[in-house]
């Protein structure tokens, strides 16, 4: 296929399914130009990152792949653009990307205001405390008099005085203007506690010289929703991604994995399973893909489990419980309509 | 004469010098040489132990963190966390290497880069060193194919050169709209070119109408000859632009930004002297408006500002943006020095120029460029210098260049530890001190070459 020279040097070359699908929606766009445009963030440990094989690998990153998979029934037929924070909602508002995967709190603001809607919360971030294993805590309740390591101007500072004034307990805060400065205090014993968002707090224990010897405390004190951004006002589109979403939950409390997604197809008698993966009624079809949708996005990523565990799991280097987003059924608050 | 002949016949009169005595070891050699510059009084003694101390210390560190602590082989993180987490991470830059040299480029298309690399030297060496020959045919080759045979082999080539422009309908709504085809663009861009060269040859007669006919069919021959060039197919699989990164980008920014600035730099100081009120007011504006933003505004104006502006669907090459955008800032930049080596030049010589009859151009490529150029060469080359380290700026707009590159090791899962941003912050500083070391010293060879003596 040659390739038009003009969008190298120009830019102003439009295909003719490129020009007829921009207002179609963006379901049809990517169907016709045969891969999804995925924003994800520059490198987060866990969430999106490229390996030493020049893959991307991560939790948002999968899920971008699970919706390839669910499209195109390829979890590969997508392109990964990677972007700062402060170009991300651009991207998407200009029609560069597809979907924004890109570890995006939700908010009312961001929500309601810049023309984007999010699709649902793949990870439930908030902030959290880590603690030396030596100080022999165990809850965050116990953390009155404690020095705390945080970063100077967030509002994980302002979330701290919140929660230490509302359960009475005295603390002292040690502030650093980077985060890599507050990483190497905690690491020196400047302070007992260091806080941020939890995923974070993961991240950062990997940058200790022993990260075994620290613990992350269970409490979350703070909200921070991190989900899928699609376009406002296309909702083919975001229904795809939405309830691309739900299916990989719906798989897991189902008990689909890639390992027997193939074998359930073939003899699941669970009706609820058949409507999922597509054996029985026309769901796909109702969402503009095929009726396996559900099962093309499960043998491309697995269900939400596999998708946590493999990214960043207790298997993995990071070792993040599943703790709020364990299924609804399993103590967490990760809950997907049925399909039917 | 007979004087002469009575004073050798004397016995204790000298024919021949005596042999010079050895200096004495206290001013001569190493000992000598210390004892001049680092102890000749006590106040200078005991700064040059100080000093000489810290050195050392300094020195003692370096050494220690990044070769002797230093973890040179492992497989994964766990080889540098621990007992490992004093020194520098070496194992993972080995494994990291190959994409901080060429960020994603397809494993496979790598090759592509190298020849690029070894073609790009192996033509730069020799040009570098005035004593050797065929500067003019190395000269084509550098300016007008090389650039082309990287463009093919970074990219693919085969490009699609339509000659008709298409029309596409939209089924929805029924609206048409018109794209243009490349030729249609490269003729307009030729047009834009050709008119004015034309216009100066055969109505304003300023130059030569013949000179004017040449150079007007040698451009129109030369984009169709690219353009021909461009839509082969050499059977290389196309790379997109996006998987270019690491120390690949960072030269290709680099080196497009120096290229391109220096020309266009001369011609903005030449245009803001000019006496024609258009051309000199175009320069100044041009000049004053990109040198008062700073850089990183330019780049977020192209990544983020741009697409809004585009119709939705239109694709328009992030690197390209952001390759303008450097080349045109650093554009201006060099007008400054340009127009400072300029003014240096005594008004003599443009009158003594006149005076022989020389045209406006055979004056400034003759005898003031030259002049002018010589004497900023520690400017020019200071903001090529400056242009390599601002090329990390690319890396707010989601390029991969060789220094974010090097943080993304330290969101890597399998690698992440104590000392991964150290190390890659250190290899990347290694890098960058080499290249523009190298300009550095090259600068000042080139100095010395075209000293003629009237340095102060």
């Amino acid at each position: 296929m040659k390739r038009t020279l003009l969008s190298l040097a120009l830019g102003t070359a439009v295909s003719l399914a490129g020009i007829t699908a921009a207002s179609a929606g963006t379901l049809d766009d990517v169907k016709s130009k045969g891969f999804i445009q995925c924003g994800v963030s520059q490198g987060l440990i866990g969430f999106s990152n490229p390996d030493d094989k020049n893959n991307w690998t991560g939790l948002d990153v999968d899920f971008c792949r699970a919706v390839a998979g669910a499209v195109f029934g390829d979890g590969q037929k997508v392109k990964f653009t990677p972007l700062s924070a402060k170009e991300r909602f651009t991207a998407l508002q200009s029609g560069e990307i597809d979907i924004l995967s890109r570890n995006t709190t939700w908010t009312m603001g961001r929500d309601t205001s810049l023309g984007l809607v999010f699709a649902g919360v793949t990870y439930y971030d908030g902030q959290g405390f880590l603690v030396k294993k030596s100080l022999g805590v165990d809850s965050a309740l116990k953390l009155d008099g404690a020095s705390v390591c945080t970063q100077t101007g967030t509002t994980t500072e302002l979330n701290l005085a919140d929660y230490f004034r509302a359960n009475n307990m005295k603390y002292e805060v040690v502030a650093f203007e980077k985060a890599d400065e507050v990483i190497a205090a905690y690491d020196s014993g400047r302070c007992d506690v260091f806080t941020t968002d939890q995923s974070g707090l993961y991240a950062e224990r990997l940058k200790l010289k022993n990260p075994d010897e620290n613990v992350v405390l269970p409490e979350i004190i703070s909200k921070e929703p991190l989900g899928p951004v699609v376009r406002q006002g296309d909702d083919a589109w975001f229904n795809v991604v939405k309830w691309t979403y739900f299916a990989l939950l719906n798989a897991e409390e189902a008990g689909v994995t890639t390992a027997n997604v193939d074998d359930m197809v073939a003899n699941s008698t669970d009706p609820g399973i058949r409507r999922l993966l597509g054996v029985e009624g026309d769901f796909g079809k109702a969402i503009g893909l095929e009726n396996n949708w559900a099962a093309n996005a499960v043998k491309a990523v697995g269900n939400y489990g596999e998708m946590f565990d493999r990214n960043v799991g207790p298997e993995t280097n990071l070792k993040i419980s599943r703790g709020v987003n364990a299924l609804w059924s399993k103590g967490g608050i990760q809950y997907a309509p049925p399909v039917r | 004469m007979s004087d002469i002949h009575s004073q050798r016949d004397l016995a204790y009169v000298r024919t021949e010098e005596a042999p010079a005595m050895p200096a004495p070891l206290t001013v001569s050699g190493p000992i000598g040489w210390m004892r001049e510059n680092l102890f000749p009084t006590p106040i200078n003694s005991l700064m040059s132990l100080i000093f000489g101390a810290l050195l050392l210390y300094v020195i003692w560190i370096t050494l220690e963190w990044s070769v002797f602590n230093a973890v040179w082989s492992g497989e994964d993180r766990s080889a540098c966390i621990g007992d490992g987490a004093h020194g520098a991470c070496w194992a993972m830059a080995r494994a990291k290497f190959g994409q901080w040299m060429y960020g994603f480029y397809p494993f496979t298309e790598r090759w592509r880069v190298d020849v690029v690399g070894i073609v790009g030297v192996l033509a730069l060496v020799p040009m570098m060193m005035p004593s050797l020959p065929y500067k003019r045919i190395n000269g084509i080759f550098l300016l007008g194919i090389y650039p082309i045979l990287t463009l093919i082999l970074l990219t693919g080539g085969n490009f699609d050169i339509s000659f008709l422009p298409t029309i596409t309908v939209n089924i929805d709504t029924g609206e048409s709209s018109l794209n243009w085809s490349v030729w249609m663009v490269a003729f307009a861009f030729v047009l834009a070119i050709v008119v004015p060269i034309l216009f100066l040859g055969f109505v304003a007669k300023i130059i030569s109408p013949i000179i004017s006919a040449i150079a007007s069919a040698a451009i129109a021959g030369g984009v169709a000859l690219l353009l021909i060039i461009m839509s082969i197919d050499f059977g290389l699989p196309y790379v997109e632009t996006s998987k270019w990164g690491g120390l690949l980008l960072t030269l290709v920014v680099a080196v497009t930004g120096i290229v391109a600035s220096l020309p266009i730099g001369v011609l903005l100081a030449l245009g803001r002297r000019s006496n024609m009120p258009v051309v000199k007011l175009f320069s100044v504006a041009f000049i004053e408006l990109w040198r008062g933003v700073p850089l990183i505004t330019v780049l977020f104006m192209a990544s983020v500002v741009l697409p809004l502006f585009l119709p939705p669907g239109t694709s328009f090459d992030k690197l390209l943006r952001a390759l303008i955008g450097v080349a045109l800032f650093s554009s201006a930049y060099m007008a400054e020095v340009v127009r400072g080596g300029l003014q240096a030049i005594p008004k003599g010589q443009t009158e003594a120029a006149q005076a022989l009859g020389l045209t406006y151009w055979q004056n400034m490529g003759l005898i003031t460029l030259p002049q002018a150029l010589k004497l900023v060469i520690p400017g020019i080359v200071n903001s090529f210098i400056g242009l390599f380290k601002d090329t990390v700026l690319v890396g707010i707009i989601g390029l991969y260049d060789l220094l974010l590159i090097v943080q993304a090791a330290n969101t890597d899962q399998k690698w992440v530890a104590p000392q991964t941003h150290s190390t890659g912050f250190f290899f990347a500083a290694a890098v960058f001190w080499i290249f523009c070391f190298g300009m550095s010293r090259y600068s000042m060879f080139m100095e010395r070459q075209l000293d003629t003596g009237h340095k102060n």
